[in-house]
């Protein structure tokens, strides 16, 4: 038995169904769209990795400059321990783990992102 | 000392090793596929399975002897091999599993769509491999001679038998959980006598010692061209990491991109515990071995510093326990090491007879005696330094080809080989200089020791220039490909026809390969 309700909802999805192909297609054909949808994919990754790759500069990538440039750095002690002990042997490391999870985080989001632009879901 | 317990504990983990290696590989071939195997385990177990097989001989060993010998500046150590993989995960993690490549050549012949490209690629794995299982066999003869005094070649020659016997029957890297079951097992074997030895000294009181005031040891940025010289360490070490062999071979049992990313994330996290470690027997060792740094042994502070510290059976439980975890160490990187290698290099390069068992066999043979010929004429660098060198080369030649082969749809197959060759070759002479002992006067001097830095973006350049030179030759699929590396696996494009499950992993070379 095919009540009017369930009929409408076959009908949308056939029409979502449609546009996923559409979308793929565009992808699989290599038209301008598509590559324009791959190309912002790429970009919007590749921003994201510039990000954390700057803040790892700016963190761990700096330390050796600055030890240099400011060489009291080097003598400071913080209970008891070394200052670039403290920093190298322990402090580094929660903030790699920090970069990370911040990382996976949005790259998580940029690919989902996609998805809901070419493969859109059913409503 | 009872050369006993040592002796008991080293025999043991070999034999294990072996038996795993031997018997549990029939095991884990009958009861489930290889692949079926690793893709159901999470991302915890294979990130546990990453780092098992990536903590080595330079990070049981040698990160504390550094760190003993020389302090401050050697902290960068330990922390170049766990960024590594951060600059991994934000640069290749995902698209390299999507990519479906299971080793390095794999991934040049997909995306180049040129054999030439592969086999050159076959040959910087082997070489990246070589000098990487050089340290591993140093590591081996120093654990051997501190157990039980027998001398260095011994533990070298012990390793390279198993690992041979290993990798003759099978390989024992294809069971994931092996490899996660290692990670705990040498996290345990530091991490239990650093504690029991921290304690000891806490009780003793023994917080002040001239040995801790020198200020060379305790400030960072010592010597003549510090600057340069750490920060092409840095470089070496984060953008090295990406481009060993044994390395990418483990990111293909992630089910896909996401879980690739996940389980980065993991193994950062379980190799910024184990790397506290190192740093407590570098210190300790200052206060309680600092005999070592005198005879120039500083590599052992591992292994003696519980008989320095304690005395009795006690002493002796944890060097063997230490002594176990670093023969661990030794032959989970270098079995898996020696069967990426072997396997890429009978598949590519030596491939001439109808038989390729023969060939998988002649290549092991080769990769093994090798690396003991290398270590016999070579000066005894430090284990770490020596292991640095390796990751010098990987990263003059892999993290360029990855980077632009990932995110830039201008590199050719000319252009990746032009600078796999440069960089891979200017960056191995000055490795070679390196491993001779030989410092050359002036500025060269820290260009050779440390040639991460101009080496690497040499061979980024090259790659870019040559490619610009040759970009009528850019591969035909190019944009398919880049669809494959960076859409998340459930969109249902069209990915091209490169199939990784066609392709037999290394180890299997009874089977030929048929990527196309």
């Amino acid at each position: 038995m095919t009540t009017p309700s369930d009929r409408v909802r076959v009908q949308r999805r056939r029409s979502a169904a449609a546009d996923v192909a559409a979308m793929s297609q565009e992808i699989d054909s290599q038209s301008m769209l598509g590559e324009a949808l791959l190309r912002s994919l790429m970009r919007a990754q590749l921003r994201l990795a510039a990000v954390v790759l700057a803040l790892l500069a700016m963190t761990l990538g700096s330390l050796p400059l600055l030890f240099d440039v400011v060489p009291q750095i080097r003598r400071l002690h913080v209970f008891g321990i070394p200052l670039p002990w403290l920093l190298l042997g322990v402090l580094v490391y929660p903030v790699l783990l920090g970069l990370g999870w911040f990382y996976v985080r949005y790259a998580e989001r940029i690919d989902a992102g996609f998805v809901r632009l070419v493969d859109r879901p059913e409503k | 000392m009872i050369p006993a317990v040592g002796l008991t504990a080293v025999l043991a983990v070999s034999l294990l090793t072996l038996g795993i290696g031997v018997f549990g590989v029939r095991v884990a071939r009958t009861t489930s596929d290889f692949y079926v195997a690793s893709r159901s385990v999470g991302p915890v177990v294979n990130a546990s399975a990453i780092s098992g097989e990536y903590l080595s001989a330079a990070s049981f060993l040698g990160a504390a002897g550094l760190i003993l010998a020389h302090g401050a500046d050697a902290l960068w150590y330990p922390v170049g091999w766990t960024a590594g993989y951060l600059v991994l995960l934000v640069l290749v993690a995902a698209p390299l599993r999507r990519s479906g490549a299971y080793t390095l050549s794999d991934f040049a012949e997909l995306r180049l769509e040129s054999r030439a490209a592969r086999k050159v690629s076959s040959v910087v794995v082997a070489l990246i491999g070589v000098l990487y299982l050089l340290p591993q066999f140093q590591g081996a003869g120093i654990t051997l001679r501190t157990l039980v005094g027998a001398p260095s070649w011994t533990g070298s020659v012990l390793v390279a038998g198993v690992v041979l016997v290993i990798v003759l029957s099978g390989g024992m890297r294809s069971i994931t959980v092996t490899q996660a079951f290692q990670y705990w097992l040498k996290l345990t074997a530091l991490i239990v006598p650093a504690a029991v030895l921290l304690v000891h000294w806490h009780r003793e009181g023994r917080t002040t010692s001239q040995e801790l005031r020198v200020s060379d040891w305790v400030e960072p940025m010592q010597g003549e061209h510090a600057t340069y010289l750490i920060y092409s360490l840095i470089l070496a070490t984060f953008l090295g990491t990406m481009g060993l062999p044994h390395v990418v071979a483990r990111f293909y049992t992630n089910v896909d991109g996401r879980a690739a990313r996940r389980t980065t994330l993991g193994v950062l996290g379980l190799l910024s515990a184990f790397y506290l470690i190192p740093t407590v027997y570098g210190v300790l060792g200052r206060l309680y071995s600092f005999h070592l740094v005198a005879d120039g042994r500083t590599d052992a502070v591992v292994l003696e510093l519980p008989s320095d510290v304690l005395h009795g059976f006690g002493a002796d439980l944890l060097t063997g326990l230490l002594g176990a975890g670093a023969f661990a160490a030794f032959l989970s990187t270098s079995s898996g090491l020696a069967v990426s290698v072997a396997g890429v290099l009978s598949q590519d390069v030596l491939r001439g007879g109808s038989d390729p068992v023969r060939d998988f066999r002649r290549a092991t043979a080769l990769v093994v005696s090798l690396t003991l010929v290398l270590l016999a004429v070579s000066s005894g660098v430090p284990v770490a330094r020596a292991v640095e060198l390796a990751f010098a080369v990987a990263a003059s030649t892999f993290c360029p080809l990855l980077l632009l082969g990932i995110w830039w749809r201008g590199l050719t197959a000319p252009g990746a080989i032009a600078g796999l060759v440069v960089g891979g070759g200017a960056c191995t002479a000055a490795v070679v200089v390196a491993l001779a002992g030989y410092e050359a006067p002036g500025l060269a001097g820290p260009l050779l020791a440390q040639p991460a830095a101009w080496t690497m973006p040499l061979s980024l350049f090259v790659m870019i220039g040559v490619s610009l030179a040759t970009a009528g030759r850019r591969p035909a699929s190019v944009m398919r490909t880049m669809v494959r590396l960076h859409t998340p696996e459930h969109l249902d494009v069209d990915r091209g026809t490169f199939d990784p499950e066609r392709t037999v992993h290394p180890g299997e070379s009874t089977a030929r390969r048929d990527l196309r």
